[in-house]
């Protein structure tokens, strides 16, 4: 079946012959990950006007991720729920509240990703559209030294727009989803005297990940939570 | 019985359709819509989007059921984790004409006495019965909350789920685009065959 306009690889395999949970538990060598992100930031860099725009670059870079790793996680806890429940699977794989939504990010995709759960969810005390998720120690920021005239970048915000890519796919859409340092900016400029909180002391590279939901994504939460469901 | 299966997007855009008869008693795989009811599918599945959305927040789960009916259409959804619907119209006995809409009996005359504006709608009334009775022995015979119905359209989604996970893998497909590869069609086709 030759059909033009599709190219078969030589073993005449495509896509679509390869197994989905086959290389559930496989990992990257972290050298050859560091080596592609360092490629992937210097791509980002090229005719960037500032800061801002590097990130908002990485972050769209990490956003299709987020999408595609949506389904495919998802994927693997509905089949493999068949045999074993899980406690995602009580009610359903699909996350519908935002609370589900990130326990998922912090568990099972972090998991996926790094190796572990994230160290901390934590919901705004200003804002109700507001959640942080806390990395003490960023994977992506293991290798990179940031220069002191760009302290503010962090270039965590690759994993921002994978956070960011699941919550829009997952239907919870996002104003935005930023990486900052959780010292502040104080440590670049002045020494990071400013950071005070021992957390931060022990663990320099400590992120938060703030993920602001749209306004009608707290209002559906509101009348989901009073029909009680 | 027929199939016809639609995948919609986000927005509410088709990416992928594909139309099949069953291969059980003794079925040829080859869907038997009448050309001047084809278009109707397209209609009828479109509008099962609204129970689709009614239910795409109450549960999480993926695969919906049967949702929604029409005459002798059934329609059963599956909703993948990026909220991509997957929609399955069947048809038990697509030959007959109860899809398309039954012509509702227009009053003969415009004189409204309240005998006989009574006596219009009775006949209304018997004119849809008879309209459903003539669906054959098939339509009546097709219970699509029945277990074996319900695992199989199920079966038939998680492995058309699979082969889209397949594809929205690929870096040269966006989310929302229609699904343009051969062998995605070809795996939903076989989907089709082994389950339905």
């Amino acid at each position: 079946m030759s059909t033009p306009g599709l190219r078969y690889p030589s073993n005449r395999k495509s896509i679509y012959d390869r197994h989905l949970s086959r290389s559930k538990g496989a990992e990257l060598s972290r050298a050859s990950f560091a080596y592609l992100f360092v490629e992937m930031i210097g791509y980002a860099q090229r005719r960037v006007t500032g800061i801002a725009d590097l990130e908002k670059r990485l972050n769209a870079q990490g956003y299709p991720i987020g999408l595609r790793l949506l389904d495919l996680l998802l994927y693997r806890t509905a089949s493999s729920s068949s045999s074993s429940s899980s406690s995602l699977s009580a009610s359903g794989p699909r996350p519908t509240r935002i609370l589900p939504l990130l326990q998922f990010i912090t568990t099972t995709l972090w998991r996926h990703l790094f190796g572990r759960p994230a160290d901390a969810l934590e919901r705004s005390a200003a804002s109700a559209q507001e959640y942080m998720v806390t990395d003490n120690e960023p994977l992506v920021n293991s290798y990179v030294s940031v220069p002191r005239e760009m302290s503010s970048l962090n270039c965590a915000a690759f994993v921002a727009g994978i956070i960011e890519g699941v919550c829009d796919g997952a239907g919870f859409a996002t104003q935005e989803v930023t990486a900052h340092w959780a010292g502040g900016q104080a440590e670049g400029t002045g020494g990071g005297g400013e950071g005070g909180a021992a957390a931060e002391n022990m663990w320099p590279g400590r992120t938060i990940f703030l993920i602001r939901f749209k306004e009608e994504v707290v209002e559906r939460e509101d009348m989901l939570e009073k029909a009680g469901r | 019985m027929s199939y016809y299966f639609a995948i919609v997007g986000t927005k509410d855009n088709p990416l992928f359709e594909h139309e099949f008869g069953t291969f059980r008693q003794g079925g040829d795989g080859i869907a038997r819509f009448r050309d001047d009811a084809r278009h109707m599918n397209q209609f009828v599945v479109h509008s099962s989007l609204d129970m689709v959305e009614e239910l795409q927040w109450t549960t999480g789960q993926m695969y919906l059921k049967n949702i929604d009916r029409f005459h002798t259409s059934y329609i059963s959804a599956f909703l993948t984790p990026t909220n991509i619907k997957f929609l399955l119209l069947t048809c038990p006995d697509p030959t007959s004409s109860t899809l398309l809409p039954t012509p509702v009996p227009t009053p003969s005359s415009t004189a409204s006495t309240a005998s006989l504006s009574r006596s219009t709608t009775a006949s209304s009334i018997t004119n849809t019965t008879a309209a459903a009775g003539s669906g054959s022995a098939y339509a009546t015979s097709y219970n699509p909350t029945a277990p074996a119905t319900e695992d199989a359209i199920k079966n038939f989604f998680m492995d058309v789920f699979d082969a889209f996970v397949k594809t929205s893998m690929s870096p040269f497909y966006a989310l929302d685009r229609p699904i343009t590869s051969p062998i995605f069609r070809a795996r939903v086709a076989a989907s089709a065959k082994k389950y339905l």
